[in-house]
């Protein structure tokens, strides 16, 4: 038995956790499951492939790759150009449809309207980049010895590590600032954090931010380590709130340890089941946690 | 003209199929209140099990076991209404949201066993030679056409009536009780769960005997005909038509697939072939925008709801006892 899957799973659960971070900050403190949080991914992506090929024709050469990874220094500047767009996407989204919705407080008709733009953005994707993919480089990696039989390519190494980094990041934001407090205080009671002084329209715009720029970095990593195309961000749905309730909607660490967990579950599905059935692992997840225990991990309402 | 009568009579077959669908998402939205994100998968269950059961006996599939069209069709609710019982009982009981995401992941799953138990299903070739109605006609296009047409006006217009007649039944005002005061209605001793239960299941079984009808109608299913997309469109023709309305649900139906088809037409027709899949889904764009649009400007749709009160009321009016609270409910109103 090949333990190569831990090294897959640990991957994708990277992917999964940066997206899922999004989607339960925006359950808990906007109240509705987003289901265009997917679309931020995948538009992050393409952010990052425009982004880095604008400044390409600036710069003017073609720049060496890092060190032993197949990317350059323009390739990270544009992920954080394109994190910064991502979240000012979510911000627009907000203004332009949610927002509205939110005055009428009606949340399910919010998850209604979040599937409809999720349909408009991801076909706005293909009828601009068309349905093909595409690659950030098509430069093949070697993979290295981990030690247990184990290989990853660099690209792998860091990217993990740097969206735990991220993770890490965003959990201190939430428990060390006050920021990060008043976005705790309005995803437990709305009303009270107002009444305490806590602006939460402001809440809110940091929430979107937070999450388009978290699920920008993971459709890079996405893109980086397989390739971009305009479902990326859908076909990551599924595992995103598969992760999401697993940890607990409202907890950052619940929405980490789901996304490794969901990442590892589908890497073992696909060397031991099957890949054709990758699909499937994030409902079976799903279910077993809502049958098991639906308040999550770190979760306290169900 | 005989051509075109004959489209005009496939394109009202198909339009039907969704509007049936249409129907079962009604019972479920807009009288209940549960958000199904779904119907793909309801679609493609209630499709793939009339397909299994009516066609004849093959080995690139289960069976066929050849039945006749109406077993097909029964066994399509029974399967969907099966399946929706379970993913109820699953999630009602939790938030109104988990619903939704738990649907999304059934749709994702059957598509995923369409492609995949090829001994079952077909897998990605899907089923042929799915048995169509009136198939004795089939020498005579127009007839056929026309017949099978007439059916599914016949079939809508039954399920329109006993769906409504259902919708003014105490059935039907419990359910929107709920939706409205939960907490009321389960002081009155209603059991929301059971209630939203039994109407998740039978908008479910509606929903699978539209996909099934929509197998028969075209006569070919395949797991690309049961993504997201499919979903998107049913409820964007609930949404537009009114929901909680199911004359709006079939009116929203026609209209919408009217639209789609009719831009579809006309997008094949200006654009060259390589600006095509583009253009196809600027299509797509354009009806998310209109959706989202009639959410935040008219959420009651073309047809709003219409208040559905018990038949007994008109004759109370003139019982002194609603009289009397009618007096004693005036002082608040000052």
């Amino acid at each position: 038995m090949s333990l190569q899957f831990l090294v897959d799973g640990t991957v994708a659960g990277a992917t999964i956790g940066l997206g899922a971070i999004g989607v339960t900050l925006t359950y808990s403190i906007l109240r509705f499951a987003n289901f265009a949080h997917g679309e931020f991914i995948a538009w992050g992506a393409y952010a990052t492939l425009a982004a880095s090929a604008a400044m390409g024709l600036l710069v003017g050469h073609a720049t060496p790759p890092l060190g032993p990874f197949s990317f350059t220094w323009l390739t990270l500047c544009a992920a954080v150009i394109a994190m910064g767009f991502t979240g000012g996407l979510a911000l627009g989204l907000d203004w332009l449809l949610f927002r509205r919705l939110r005055d009428k407080g009606e949340s399910i008709i919010a998850i209604m309207a979040s599937f409809g733009a999720s349909m408009a953005l991801r076909s706005l994707l293909e009828a601009l980049f068309t349905a093909q993919p595409t690659y950030f480089t098509r430069a093949l990696q070697i993979a290295r010895p981990l030690g247990f039989g184990l290989r990853a390519t660099p690209n792998q190494m860091v990217l993990v590590v740097l969206a735990g980094l991220l993770m890490i990041g965003v959990h201190l934001f939430m428990t060390r600032t006050a920021t990060g407090r008043g976005m705790r205080a309005v995803s437990e009671n709305p009303t009270l954090a107002r009444v305490a002084g806590i602006d939460v329209t402001r809440v809110i715009r940091i929430t979107w931010m937070i999450g388009g720029a978290l699920a920008c970095a993971s459709g890079v990593v996405v893109g980086l380590l397989v390739q971009v195309r305009p479902f990326m961000g859908f076909d990551l749905l599924l595992p995103l709130f598969a992760a999401a309730i697993l940890g607990g909607i409202g907890s950052v660490p619940g929405a980490v340890v789901g996304g490794f967990t969901v990442g590892l579950a589908e890497a073992a599905a696909v060397a031991f089941v099957g890949a054709q059935w990758r699909g499937a692992v994030a409902f079976a997840v799903l279910i077993a946690v809502l049958l098991v225990k639906p308040a999550g991990l770190f979760g306290r309402r169900a | 003209m005989l051509d075109l009568l004959g489209y005009a009579a496939f394109f009202g077959t198909t339009a039907l199929t969704y509007a049936i669908m249409c129907l079962g998402l009604n019972v479920q939205w807009g009288q209940t209140g549960l958000f199904n994100v779904g119907i793909a998968g309801f679609a493609a269950i209630g499709a793939y099990t009339s397909a299994i059961l009516t066609t004849p006996p093959t080995q690139a599939h289960l069976g066929g076991f050849a039945l006749p069209i109406v077993a097909g069709l029964i066994g399509a609710a029974a399967a969907a209404g099966l399946a929706s019982l379970l993913v109820g009982a699953l999630t009602l009981r939790l938030r109104s949201d988990y619903l939704a995401i738990t649907t999304f992941g059934v749709a994702v799953v059957v598509q995923l066993t369409c492609l995949n138990v090829q001994g079952v299903t077909g897998g990605p070739f899907g089923i042929g030679f799915i048995p169509r109605p009136f198939g004795g006609f089939a020498d005579r296009p127009g007839a056929f056409a026309a017949l099978q047409f007439l059916g599914m006006v016949v079939l809508t217009v039954a399920l329109f009536l006993a769906l409504e007649r259902l919708a003014q039944s105490p059935w039907g005002r419990v359910l929107r009780a709920i939706r409205e005061d939960e907490t009321a209605a389960a002081a009155l001793g209603k059991n929301a769960t059971a209630y939203r239960l039994q109407a998740f299941a039978l908008g479910g079984a509606v929903i699978g005997l539209g996909g099934a009808l929509q197998a028969h109608a075209i006569g070919f299913i395949a797991p690309d005909n049961y993504l997201p997309a499919l979903t998107f469109q049913i409820w964007t023709m609930l949404i537009i038509g009114g929901s909680g309305n199911n004359a709006g649900a079939i009116i929203g139906a026609v209209l919408i697939w009217g639209l789609w088809s009719g831009s579809g037409a006309a997008l094949t027709a200006i654009f060259p072939p390589e600006l095509q899949a583009r253009a196809a889904s600027l299509q797509v764009v354009a009806i998310g925008i209109i959706l989202c649009a009639i959410l935040v400007l008219r959420p009651r749709g073309l047809f709003g709801e219409r208040t559905a009160v018990s038949r007994h009321v008109d004759g109370l009016e003139t019982n002194p006892s609603t009289a009397l609270a009618e007096q004693d409910s005036a002082p608040r109103a000052l």
